[in-house]
């Protein structure tokens, strides 16, 4: 409430989505699904392999069309606005890749410049003291380790400062020394922007971590949507493991009628 | 630091350039992509100037049209390199995996597919320029003694690579890899059809109709024209570039309708091997 006793306009959600739906053939990926991610969260998208994450990102993203529902990310309709605003946002994955023959600095300035990023240069450097690649700015991206590279592909989806950051499975395959380094640098990330994330992964102490809510989805629908808190009160556990499994394998609600 | 907001912005400038730049970044880091840009035409330079050579000496027919072989696989290798130089541009994103990342940025297809087509130019002109000179050097054969009707030809061939390029991209982008060897192979369909070597006259009745509908048969054609008859035939380029407007505009109409086909398949959530 504001002085004058009125109440403060909620700032708008960052990202809106209402009844989506993906289907490939006679598979339905997501089936209708609906949450809404304010303005400057941290949320952990949690499932097993096929359960839609990464489907879902990608219709946040307008890679992939829906085949029904609705998508709002920063104020424009997506896929139809996309233009509007994917200078805003940013997107990580270990699934994609970046041309190995460029150096380090050349995948940047192209992507800065993609992105209209002023002054580059100087964006270039500051990422580069930023995320500990500065020895490996002119060394070509094929020519680094697994946690060089994603601390590139880190750079890559940090260069535009976006509102929006979207990340699958950011620290999959990484060694826990170079996953934990990286979540620190999201975590710094997130405090000095106020962006708003969106965490797809399977690793539990990450997204305990790093979240502030969690979706957990399984074959395609959302299963449950709250704190890792009071996800852990409520199922009785005391890791987001443990939640995830009863979640996985049918015993969330039982569990949870039992409590 | 800021962001500039043209995201909203149709055509962008710098957009086109971050992707020049990219793809440049690439032809310098390899000095074996440089060369494999100049060998294959420098290959079938020979090869067909010493043919040439050879008839002319039994043949007085041949003797009169000196050149004609040689700017024909000049002229092929500029139609079948100007679209592959835009194919193989495209194809780096898919080897590279890098296809999702230019997905999700600002860049839009138009700006993307007109970095392909400045691309294609310029490894055309890497690849074709000196090809030229040695075969001034070499045959005597001066392609740029041509004049005007070279820029009129060359206009053509590439409008007609291109169009051909933009299509072999939007399949891939909807196929994915196991679309790749259209890339390499899709030209080659319409060579004995342009009649790259021979007059249409040469053809079956029937198949001559299929030949007139391609762009580069008028340019083939006036080539022929130009070198043994010394008359350049405006009538032909004129036809040339209408039927490419054409042919350009259902390429460019094919390609967003494949793009949106691949995004309602998750197609570019796969791109890659």
């Amino acid at each position: 409430m504001c002085a004058f006793g009125k109440p403060m306009p909620m700032p708008e959600p960052a990202v809106t989505v209402d009844q989506l739906v993906k289907t490939y053939n006679a598979t339905r990926a997501v089936e209708g699904i609906s949450f809404a991610l304010a303005a400057g969260s941290v949320t952990g998208l949690l499932g097993g392999n096929g359960a839609g994450k990464t489907t879902t990102i990608a219709m946040i993203l307008g890679l992939v069309t829906p085949t029904s529902g609705t998508i709002n990310v920063l104020g424009a309709e997506m896929p139809r606005q996309r233009y509007q605003v994917l200078h805003r946002v940013n997107f990580e994955s270990p699934y994609m890749d970046m041309p190995h023959r460029l150096t380090v600095r050349q995948n940047l300035k192209v992507f800065g410049q993609l992105y209209a990023v002023e002054p580059l240069a100087d964006r270039i450097d500051s990422l580069a003291r930023e995320l500990d690649l500065v020895e490996f700015l002119d060394r070509p991206v094929g020519k680094l380790s697994a946690g060089q590279k994603t601390r590139v592909a880190l750079a890559k989806a940090l260069i535009n400062s976006p509102d929006l950051l979207l990340l699958d499975e950011p620290t999959a395959s990484l060694d826990p020394d170079t996953a934990d380094w990286v979540r620190e640098r999201l975590e710094r990330f997130r405090e000095q922007r106020g962006a708003t994330v969106l965490l797809a992964s399977h690793n539990m102490a990450e997204v305990e971590r790093l979240c502030e809510r969690v979706i957990i989805m399984k074959r395609g629908r959302i299963e449950d949507d709250d704190t890792p808190q009071r996800l852990l009160i409520r199922y009785g556990r005391e890791t987001l493991e443990d939640v995830f499994l009863d979640v996985a394998r049918g015993r969330g609600q039982a569990r949870e009628a039992a409590q | 630091m800021t962001v500039s907001s043209t995201g909203a912005v149709a055509l962008a400038p710098h957009r086109v350039g971050a992707m020049v730049l990219r793809y440049l970044y690439l032809l310098r880091s390899s000095w074996t992509r440089l060369l494999e840009l100049i060998y294959w035409p420098a290959v079938q330079l020979f090869v067909w100037g010493f043919l040439q050579f050879y008839i002319a000496q039994n043949s007085g027919f041949f003797a009169r049209a000196t050149g004609v072989f040689i700017a024909a696989v000049l002229m092929w290798d500029m139609l079948f390199r100007g679209q592959l130089g835009f194919s193989v541009s495209f194809l780096e994103e898919m080897w590279s995996r890098n296809l999702a990342n230019l997905m999700i940025s600002p860049l839009r297809p138009v700006e993307f597919v007109s970095a392909l087509m400045i691309m294609s130019l310029i490894r055309l002109a890497i690849g074709m320029v000196p090809v030229t000179l040695l075969a001034i050097i070499f045959f005597g054969f001066n392609l740029y003694g041509l004049g005007i009707a070279l820029a009129a030809f060359f206009a053509n061939l590439i409008l007609t690579g291109w169009a051909v390029g933009i299509v072999v991209a939007g399949v891939l982008l909807r196929n994915g890899m196991g679309a790749e060897s259209l890339a390499w192979t899709l030209m080659f369909v319409l060579m004995p059809l342009t009649c790259v070597y021979y007059p249409v006259s040469v053809l079956p009745h029937w198949l001559q109709f299929i030949a007139w509908a391609l762009p580069p048969t008028y340019v083939f054609e006036g080539m022929r024209a130009l070198i043994m008859e010394h008359i350049f035939r405006s009538d032909l380029m004129v036809e040339a570039f209408a039927l490419n407007g054409l042919y350009f505009g259902l390429a460019a109409a094919a390609f967003l309708g494949l793009l949106n086909s691949a995004r309602r398949a998750g197609s570019l959530l796969q791109s890659g091997e």
